[in-house]
């Protein structure tokens, strides 16, 4: 058992770090301000899946790395994310049993209040956007967010990570 | 009691990095797992670029080919005049009594990321400490000035492009040496030439050069060309926009000037 355990530690790191590289592969100028949320989403599914195992640290660790990788000022994404697996906890037993779109909706409210707090820690920092695309990756996140939960929830059953 | 424990230690990061600028250390040691993340995530532009050098049409390359001979010759054409003015710069130089300027040596560096986030315009090169790059150092690509290092780790470094909303650069108008101050806003296109007075002589089409004034930039490269002119009497100061020479959204390959200390007259 303990090496299975072991096993399925390698699949969530795994989708993590798929999302990260996601994250910063260079997009075309137009597709910029579009970018999905990747590490959010595999964030949130993992939290609603293993509440027990995923949330408010992890959120921690993977903000701060995507931070250093973003060369973002360090706690940005960190916060940010430590509030999406917050809330994802407080709503995970709903998101469980609502449907898919009903899903979708409260994940571009999560990636909407993540890029919010984004939005006001760069303003600390003076280089906020001055247009209201940064909320953008809200909408293409939800759009992806049936995608991202059948990819992860085949990947989660087929190598039984819980 | 998780939630209350993150927010303090992420709230601590955020003051310590934004107010004391205490984690730079920090960073710089972390960058140097970020390249290759960068190098694995720049993996399907790498891709892209090798199928478009290396799947090409035989007409497609002599085009290419009679294209880069007819430069060639224009260039080197050019250059045959660069000797002797040269010759003449130094001599009105000694006339003026004023120090040689020294020509400044170039690294080549390739482009393994561009930051993710629209707003900051930042760029991530492979070549770090290593190489002898150091913070503050001046970026080109063939058309003009790109931006300055503002991060160095081992293998790697970040780049600050002139067009961020953080960053400025002392300038002057090639054309009479009015001297201005040219901020990025935050968009790749336009640059904002700050505090010229109503009675400045700058027109649209000036080319912007860096002044070396400050000390950062190297003298003499092209930065942007201004764009737009605005002079309203209700304004304390003529709005001057101009435009980005450097490729700043296109260059893969980037020279990094080595500028060497150079004794101007007072």
């Amino acid at each position: 058992m303990g090496g299975h355990e072991q096993h399925s530690y390698w699949v969530i790191l795994l989708t993590f770090f798929l999302a990260i590289i996601l994250a910063l592969v260079p997009l075309p100028v137009w597709m910029l301000w579009a970018r999905p949320e990747w590490l959010a989403l595999v964030l949130i599914y993992w939290t609603i899946a293993l509440p027990h195992r995923v949330g408010i640290f992890t959120g921690l660790i993977l903000g701060v790395t995507l931070d250093v990788l973003e060369g973002a000022t360090l706690g940005q994404n960190a916060f940010s994310l430590t509030v999406v697996a917050f809330l994802t906890l407080i709503l995970y037993q709903r998101m469980r049993v609502t449907n898919l779109w009903q899903q979708a909706a409260m994940v571009f409210l999560l990636v909407g209040i993540n890029q919010l707090i984004c939005q006001w820690i760069q303003n600390l920092q003076g280089v906020a956007a001055e247009t209201s695309l940064f909320l953008l990756p809200a909408i293409s996140s939800a759009l992806l967010w049936p995608m991202i939960l059948h990819a992860l929830r085949a990947l989660r059953r087929h190598y039984e990570v819980n | 009691m998780r939630a209350l424990l993150s927010i303090f230690i992420v709230a601590i990061l955020i003051i310590a990095d934004l107010r004391f600028n205490s984690l730079d250390g920090t960073r710089s040691v972390l960058n140097n797992l970020a390249a290759p993340i960068y190098w694995l995530a720049d993996t399907p532009t790498r891709i892209f670029a090798w199928s478009d050098t290396n799947i090409r049409s035989r007409s497609e390359l002599l085009e290419d080919n009679d294209k880069l001979r007819t430069k060639n010759l224009l260039l080197s054409g050019r250059s045959q005049q660069i000797a002797a003015l040269m010759a003449e710069n130094t001599r009105l130089r000694a006339l003026l009594n004023s120090t040689a300027l020294l020509r400044n040596d170039v690294l080549v560096a390739e482009l393994i990321g561009v930051s993710p986030d629209p707003v900051r315009h930042q760029m991530i090169l492979n070549k770090g400490v290593v190489d002898g790059v150091y913070v503050g150092q001046a970026l080109i690509d063939e058309e003009g000035l790109l931006g300055q290092v503002v991060e160095v780790s081992e293998m790697s470094s970040r780049v600050l492009l002139i067009t961020d909303a953080t960053h400025a650069i002392p300038v002057q108008v090639n054309r009479n040496g009015v001297r201005a101050i040219a901020e990025g806003t935050g968009a790749l296109g336009f640059l904002e030439v700050h505090h010229v007075a109503a009675t400045t002589d700058i027109e649209e089409g000036d080319l912007l050069v860096s002044s070396g004034l400050g000390g950062r930039f190297p003298v003499g490269y092209p930065v942007a060309v201004v764009s737009k002119v605005v002079r309203d009497p209700g304004r304390a100061f003529t709005l001057v926009e101009a435009s980005p020479v450097a490729a700043l959204d296109r260059s893969r390959h980037v020279l990094l000037i080595f500028a060497e200390p150079q004794n101007r007259t007072p």
